[in-house]
């Protein structure tokens, strides 16, 4: 115990906390707060009923109507508390109801059926993870679709990129050829040019290209990232010309130089570029809104974005599809958070 | 067990196989005729054509539609009009009033580009500045907090408007803690004020962890002798701040506004999800009017938003040459200091 109240006073090199560290302290309580919250505030509420979704004030965890098995009754039934005709009140389940009147029932006599009007209970409510919501998703929309369309253009779009960019790497950083410079900066140019102020003209490449309303629409067009030729060229530099020659000495080709030493000794940058192509794909939104037009080729992003229109009314499923989506790059940033942010510090790149 | 690890291990193995035989016996043929050192186009070639088709074909193609009409798609046909476009979106009697403009929406556009640039790059680089001199002090789990302020840049736009849409509905959990502390609940999204007030708000909230990190980054390479040295003159906490930490900071501070500028200028995803460039036209902004203009009106003006994206590029090559010379002066002032 002593330890551990020496490790949180352990700060300035003094033996206490003094103001500014209170501040400090504070300030990333609140940002903790800030950046988290809404996170955690749509995971517990993708967990909620629709009743429970319109409940205002919200409760913070996920509450639902506690359900009764009764003997006799083939399903389970709704349990409430109620206040009966002579004054007492009991929990009873319900077994149906018209109009205002509920006829409902004791669930340790369930013989006796006593009417009450709808004003005089209360419904019980106990924790209850509505895991519904995600079940559904998958019958009702689609939801399968739209993740194997996700799921295919990262992944394709990703090796593409992987695979283009060290080759163009390789050639601009191991060879000496005449335009070599120019094509360098050629690429370099491209940073300068955002896909936003193409809109128009690329739609007509695609349109041309036979593309629209294909996934390869959004493929294509996206890998040939001038950043990750540029990434993966500053790490190509630092690797050994003396391996080149040693596998040109055993006649190895060019490509199988390439392919069996240049990749692989680019491991780490590789793996760089894969964590930020990944991304970039799976969180694409403009380009496939205007490639993608039908229902069936919908990534995540534009199915959640149509469906925010349409489903308004169906907040637990939208929710559930927001979860699931923000998912995989939760996972990936729980387990690469280090790569990430050195990788981003060390290249100012997203 | 034994079979279930061959498999794993053997699959990428597999695959690497397969794609060198593929390209193996065209890119030795290539090299014959090309010899070594010109091999090197073959290796840049499918970058080239890909940025070729996608980005250097489109710019000159823009020009075209920019100087034609009509609402074919298709360039020819497609009747030359030449500054007719440009000319309708600046037509205007008075410049500083969008309703008296012939295209009202493209200066409503750009007004609230303008704003929004000037409101989230000054408040996001000032609270990513506060965040990384907190994170740079000798703080625990300062990478557990890191992590906190980075994990919004990486979730996509869509999911952050519509968690963001999710807390600021009506019988959303802002109003629920407004009612508990006694004030009454907003439609924020329905007001105009408020809807632009929250575009730049989840906007920083989405984006600020990334220049938190490029800031704490330029922090960490502040010598720790010259705070030593200040701390032997007895030099406040506060002087330390605005004698050494800021001007050295500087070249950072530079490359993070021109970079959080090009970036704000081009703003769409997370507000168009959030609200929809409204109500009315309060949180329309330019790249918005693009889109709308050639893609989801039931005539597509090509030309006017190609001419738009022409506004819209030079803004954004003026910020990048200013980029450009920032960095450079950064590489060629403060970057020897930060080798050492």
């Amino acid at each position: 115990m002593p330890k551990l109240g020496e490790l949180l006073t352990a700060t300035r090199g003094r033996g206490r906390l003094d103001w500014t560290d209170w501040l400090s302290y504070g300030y990333l309580a609140l940002g903790v707060l800030l950046m988290f919250g809404p996170v955690l505030w749509l995971v517990l509420s993708s967990f909620k009923t629709p009743a429970a979704l319109t409940e205002f004030p919200p409760r913070l965890l996920p509450y639902g109507q506690a359900m009764v098995k009764v003997e006799g009754q083939p399903e389970a039934l709704p349990l409430y508390r109620a206040k009966l005709p002579n004054g007492s009140t009991s929990e009873m389940v319900e077994l149906r109801r018209i109009g205002i009147q509920a006829t409902m029932i004791d669930p340790k006599h369930p013989d006796e059926q006593v009417q009450v009007n709808i004003r005089d209970r209360q419904p019980v409510r106990e924790f209850h993870l509505a895991t519904e919501n995600y079940v559904d998703i998958f019958g009702k929309f689609d939801f399968g679709r739209f993740l194997w369309n996700s799921v295919f253009i990262t992944v394709v779009a990703t090796l593409i990129t992987l695979l283009f960019n060290a080759m163009a790497a390789f050639a601009l950083s191991k060879y000496r050829f005449s335009g070599q410079r120019s094509v360098f900066l050629l690429i370099l140019a491209t940073l300068m040019i955002p896909p936003t102020i193409v809109l128009v003209p690329n739609f007509l490449v695609v349109s041309e290209l036979g593309l629209l309303n294909s996934l390869w629409g959004v493929i294509w067009p996206a890998v040939a990232t001038p950043t990750g030729v540029f990434l993966l060229r500053q790490y190509m530099l630092t690797l050994p010309d003396e391996l080149i020659d040693a596998a040109r000495m055993d006649h190895a080709s060019e490509w199988r130089i390439f392919w069996r030493i240049i990749l692989p000794l680019s491991a780490p940058a590789l793996a760089v570029l894969a964590i930020f192509s990944i991304m970039w794909r799976w969180n694409d939104f403009l380009w496939p809104l205007i490639v993608l037009s039908r229902t069936e080729n919908f990534t995540l992003q534009l199915a959640l974005n149509a469906f925010q229109g349409e489903l308004t009314t169906q907040w637990n499923y939208l929710l559930a599809m927001t979860v699931l989506t923000l998912l995989p790059v939760t996972l990936v940033f729980a387990f690469l958070q280090r790569y990430i942010t050195t990788g981003i510090a060390s290249a100012g790149i997203k | 067990m034994t079979a279930l690890k061959y498999h794993v291990v053997s699959l990428p193995g597999a695959l690497a196989r397969a794609v060198l035989g593929v390209f193996e016996a065209p890119m030795r043929a290539l090299q014959r005729v090309l010899g070594v050192p010109r091999i090197g186009w073959a290796f840049v070639a499918p970058n080239l054509i890909i940025l070729g088709l996608f980005t250097f074909l489109p710019i000159a193609i823009n020009f075209y539609y920019a100087f034609t009409g009509g609402v074919q798609l298709y360039p020819r046909e497609r009747p030359f009009t030449g500054l007719e476009n440009l000319a309708t979106l600046f037509q205007c009697t008075n410049y500083l009033d969008p309703s008296t403009c012939n295209k009202d929406l493209f200066w409503r556009a750009i007004y609230n580009t303008a704003w929004f640039a000037l409101l989230q790059v000054g408040l996001m680089v000032l609270f990513s500045l506060v965040t990384a001199l907190v994170l740079n002090r000798k703080i625990l789990g300062r990478g557990f907090f890191r992590g906190v302020f980075f994990y919004p840049v990486l979730l996509s736009p869509v999911v952050v408007a519509l968690m963001w849409k999710w807390v600021l509905q009506r019988e959303g959990v802002l109003n629920a803690l407004l009612q508990s502390a006694g004030v009454t609940g907003v439609q924020w999204l329905n007001d105009a004020s408020w809807a632009f007030f929250w575009s730049v708000f989840v906007s920083i909230w989405a984006h600020m962890g990334f220049y938190t990190l490029i800031l704490l980054a330029g922090l960490q390479a502040i010598p720790a002798d010259l705070y030593e040295a200040a701390q032997m003159d007895h030099a406040s906490p506060w002087r330390s701040l605005t004698r050494i930490t800021l001007p050295l900071l500087m070249p950072n501070l530079l490359v993070v506004v021109v970079l959080a500028l090009i970036r704000a200028v081009q703003v769409f995803d997370e507000i168009f999800v959030l609200t929809g460039g409204g109500p009315g036209s309060a949180t329309l902004f330019i790249v918005q009017f693009i889109y709308q203009t050639a893609f989801a009106e039931s005539i597509r003006l090509y030309g006017i938003a190609a001419a738009a994206s022409l506004v819209l590029a030079l803004t954004l090559l003026v910020l990048t040459l200013v980029q450009l010379r920032i960095s450079r002066a950064a590489v060629e002032g403060g970057g020897g200091r930060r080798d050492a």
